[in-house]
């Protein structure tokens, strides 16, 4: 499964995933209201310590998550270093160093199938208002299925410029990847009828 | 009903497959992501309520944790970071794109959709973007607009590029033109 939970099995792992989202919201707002410098070093070296707990690979990769943000902290850095307020600058980076690392942190220790549980739980009122629970199920699934096979068609229409180009495609491979696309979703269309489609779904 | 689960969700796979292309370079060295035209063709093509759908689907996927945004990367993290308002924008932006589409019909579909890419897709998407920044990076409003000027020439060029996909493929499969067909009206 393409997914971004660790294979590195962590206690976290099993806690529910409900709790661990929750948690997650309650500390993100937390560290949204305060400002201090020595609280939010000591929340990112909490982190960093429960990063490290499982081990070197573990960190390694929840590092390589986090290295997206360089570019923004090189601009705050800059920014804070230009007007003086670095206090104020640290707070923000570490503020936002700490943000993500703890949502990765939750990413890392969940499986998908209980981040599907949970997006169920909270999408009960959804189904009270009309939402068919089946129909986001198959949605999901579709998407995890069709990605791929969207994948692979895009790169063999990218070869097959190339064989006849010395050019790069550009945009241009755009326009035969999107009708390949509608294409597919009107046989997926097709077949999801053939096989009784899903008003039969309802009925259940 | 068979139609509308199919689309929304090829539409989701498509945004993430355009992360996967490499990044495009134009003529004069802009680098654009397919992604964010993605979400512009998914609100053109889709019309709002299926566009903003798949966009929310393809957000949810990655909330819970596929790496399907551009450079393999995914899970919540994405959503405290920098851009994360964009990413909560995607859906607003692909709505009203969808929606200019759907009831603006006395201009050609090319010019439509570009403008509707431009307002929904730039002007929309960029509010939720830079209110994002300026809460992460604790800067006034004015100056997270300043740091996101850069992006702007290269997302016009974009938007103007969904417009002709749009008219394209308006041309090549009129049926799966669902923002201009007669029942999403």
């Amino acid at each position: 499964m393409i997914s971004l939970t660790s294979p590195v099995e962590t206690r976290a792992h099993r806690w529910p995933a409900g709790l661990k989202l929750s948690l997650l919201c309650f500390l993100t707002g937390m560290l949204f209201f305060i400002d201090h410098l020595v609280f939010h070093s000591l929340f990112l070296l909490a982190i960093v310590v429960l990063y490290a707990l499982p081990g070197r690979e573990f960190f390694s990769s929840g590092w390589r998550h986090l290295k997206i943000l360089w570019p923004f902290i090189l601009i705050v850095a800059l920014w804070h270093l230009w007007t003086g307020e670095v206090e104020q600058g640290a707070v923000i980076v570490l503020r936002m160093m700490s943000a993500v690392a703890l949502a990765n942190l939750v990413t890392m220790t969940t499986r998908l199938s209980d981040m599907i549980d949970v997006v169920h739980f909270l999408a009960q009122p959804l189904y009270r208002l009309g939402l068919n629970g089946r129909a986001l199920e198959l949605a999901i699934a579709l998407v995890i299925r069709m990605t791929p096979v969207l994948i692979s068609k895009g790169q063999k229409l990218t070869w097959a410029w190339r064989a006849r180009s010395n050019r790069r495609s550009g945009w241009r491979i755009i326009l035969p990847f999107t009708v390949l696309a509608l294409d597919d979703a009107d046989h997926v269309a097709e077949a999801l009828r053939a096989r009784g489609g899903l008003t039969h779904l309802e009925n259940e | 009903m068979e139609k509308n689960i199919a689309y929304t969700a090829l539409f989701a796979a498509l945004i993430a497959a355009l992360g996967l292309v490499p990044k495009i370079t134009l003529a004069f060295g802009v680098p654009i992501t397919a992604q964010s035209l993605g979400i512009m063709l998914c609100g053109a093509i889709l019309g709002s309520k299926r566009g903003s759908l798949a966009v929310l689907l393809f957000l949810l996927l990655v909330a819970i944790g596929l790496p399907l945004l551009s450079g393999g990367r995914g899970g919540l993290g994405l959503f405290f970071s920098t851009t994360g308002g964009f990413l909560i924008g995607w859906p607003v932006a692909a709505f009203v794109t969808g929606l200019i589409v759907e009831k603006w019909r006395s201009a050609s579909i090319a010019l439509v959709a570009t403008i509707a890419s431009i307002i929904g897709g730039i002007i929309v998407l960029y509010a939720f973007g830079i209110v994002g920044m300026s809460i992460v990076l604790d800067k006034t409003l004015t100056e997270a607009a300043a740091l996101m000027l850069v992006f702007i020439p290269g997302d016009i060029i974009k938007a103007v590029i969904a417009g002709l996909l749009t008219a394209a493929i308006a041309k090549s499969r009129p049926a799966s033109l669902l923002s201009r067909s007669a029942k999403s009206a």
